[in-house]
């Protein structure tokens, strides 16, 4: 099977043949599989966002290639804008991208330069809509009059709107209030049952990446440091803290009690995985007495 | 991208013309100005053309932002220099069709060329080497005399550095606007000029929301740090003439000397 998305060698350096110039990603090679739920982490400035930019074409990488359904993005520079209707890429406060006078409209402007018209673009407008969970009586409002999560959620549904293949989110949750993150959160994973495509979360909640992610990227000054299943990422906690990362504090809880001798499996990544673990040991201790 | 600009930026440094009072520089710039343009000659154009050059040395850049500050403008210098070569009063030496080529058009090109090129070069020395903080205070100071007549300097220079200081912000701004439309599928390279500049609403939008939401951040910032407009506002950096100061207007003054010295003795040749 070929993988839908793959990187060979990619490397993007920032202002070539000039005294500014910096390596932003280093010769990253990695593939992910259609359907798979990727998180990407890497403390600020660590490359994340210039690689997931380089996955639609905004930026052009300097050297190697992206293959997207194996097929090199870049083999026809004039079609680039096709690759971005198939890589849906939503960046740090999408809401500032907000300009139509209404919702509806907003929501519709990727459909619409994919060329859609009619029943078929209202149909993904109310469809996106829903996955974002923008409420239906919102569309015909101005997306100024909006709150700041409502805001959020509708610049996330006009990315989906396109129906990508592949949707990056370039950190969704950040400056929303807990609540907000929790429901964000819970839309994307929802979105990503139904449609079953791909997609690469950027954030720097562990908490977040340990829930929903299948694999993760780990980024550390512009190289690939780790791309493996979530639990092995997290197990190798001291590395990562290392690079200056972090893993879930209920994953460091359980490695702390596995140290100090208890009979607990490595990789915890969720609250409610440890309650059951915890749980199941206190009834084995209950027996023994 | 956008961010490409060398013209107008400043690059942070210890030179001699770096600690230069920014006034002075600001003094010496304008003084230039007028002398640039009244060469006469090809010895007063050398004079100051070398004094550009002196500059431009001790201002410790390396000469290549200088050369990059000068491609925006070659167009003009072209244009200007070619109408300037064809269209020259006198005798032709040379002509085909509507061109005919003088000794006076020749003339001419050269000091057009040669005067706009040092025009650019010193503008840049006094931008590349002066912060925009810097300027717009001497500015102020330079203008305070015009507070007689009531004319609010220090609220256009506090307009001035506040709008110096979103350039870069904004740009940014303007990057990833760009960039999260285009993800979108804006496309922003094709199509006649009416769609080109259809293709422009949804950046300029998002560009002015972000510039007022910006503007209503920085206002509230400085109330709550007590501004209340320029009366009795003292500073943390005064600025004040030294020795260098004194010593760099005595240079202009001689290339002034030198230049109306050359105008009197020696012919004009435009």
């Amino acid at each position: 099977m070929t993988p839908v998305l793959e990187l060979k060698n990619l490397s993007f350096v920032y202002g070539q043949g000039t005294p500014f110039e910096k390596c932003a990603v280093d010769n990253v090679s990695l593939k992910i599989n259609k359907g798979e739920f990727i998180g990407i982490i890497g403390h600020t400035g660590s490359g994340k966002s210039t690689l997931v930019q380089m996955l639609n074409g905004l930026i052009k990488p300097t050297d190697g290639q992206v293959l997207l359904d194996g097929e090199d993005i870049w083999t026809n520079p004039k079609e680039i804008r096709k690759i971005r209707f198939k890589v849906g890429m939503v960046f740090q406060y999408p809401e500032y991208q907000l300009f139509e006078e209404t919702v509806y409209k907003d929501i519709a402007f990727g459909p619409t330069n994919m060329g859609k018209t009619g029943d078929d673009l209202d149909k993904s407008v109310i469809k996106a809509a829903e996955f974002a969970g923008v409420k239906p009586e919102l569309l015909q409002k101005s997306p100024f009059d909006l709150s700041g999560g409502e805001k959020r959620r509708a610049a996330i549904a006009g990315v989906i709107a396109m129906d990508p293949e592949v949707l990056v989110l370039d950190e969704p949750t950040a400056g929303l209030d807990p609540m907000g993150r929790e429901i964000l959160l819970s839309q994307i994973t929802q979105y990503h049952k139904e449609r079953k495509n791909t997609i690469l979360l950027v954030s720097h909640s562990m908490e977040d990446i340990a829930r929903v992610a299948d694999r993760i990227i780990v980024m550390n000054d512009s190289h690939l440091v780790m791309f493996d299943k979530t639990k092995e990422v997290f197990s190798h906690g001291d590395e990562l803290r290392k690079i200056g990362l972090k893993i879930p504090q209920i994953t460091s809880i359980m490695q702390q009690l596995k140290s100090d001798g208890f009979n607990v499996p490595s990789g915890i990544l969720t609250v409610d995985e440890a309650f059951e673990v915890i749980v199941s040991l206190l009834k084995k201790e209950e027996k023994l007495w | 991208m956008v961010r490409d600009v060398s013209f107008g930026q400043y690059f942070p440094g210890k030179s001699i013309i770096h600690r230069l009072d920014p006034r002075a520089k600001i003094i010496m710039f304008t003084a230039y100005l007028v002398i640039i343009f009244c060469t006469f000659n090809y010895i007063s154009l050398a004079i100051t053309t070398l004094f550009t050059v002196f500059y431009i040395g001790a201002s410790g850049i390396s000469p290549k932002f200088y050369f990059k500050s000068l491609k925006v403008i070659i167009f003009i210098v072209m244009i200007t220099s070619l109408l300037n070569l064809f269209y020259g009063p006198g005798e032709p030496i040379w002509q085909w069709w509507v061109f005919k080529l003088t000794v006076n058009g020749i003339n001419r090109a050269l000091f057009v060329t040669v005067r706009i090129v040092c025009l650019i070069l010193a503008s840049s020395c006094l931008t590349f080497t002066t912060s925009p903080t810097e300027l717009t205070d001497a500015l102020e100071r330079l203008m305070k005399p015009l507070n007689v007549i009531h004319f609010p300097v220090h609220e256009i220079a506090m307009m001035m550095s506040l709008a110096l200081r979103f350039v870069p912000t904004l740009l940014e701004e303007t990057d990833k606007i760009m960039q999260a439309q285009k993800a979108r599928g804006a496309d922003m390279d094709s199509g006649n000029l009416i769609t080109k500049v259809k293709a422009l609403i949804p950046i300029l939008v998002p560009l002015f929301v972000s510039a007022f939401r910006r503007a209503y951040d920085i206002a509230t910032a400085m109330e709550c740090r007590c501004y209340r407009g320029g009366d009795g506002r003292t500073r943390m950096k005064s600025i004040h003439m030294v020795k260098r100061d004194v010593i760099a207007f005595l240079t202009l003054a001689l290339i002034i000397c030198g230049v109306i010295l050359c105008n009197i003795f020696i012919p004009a040749v435009i």
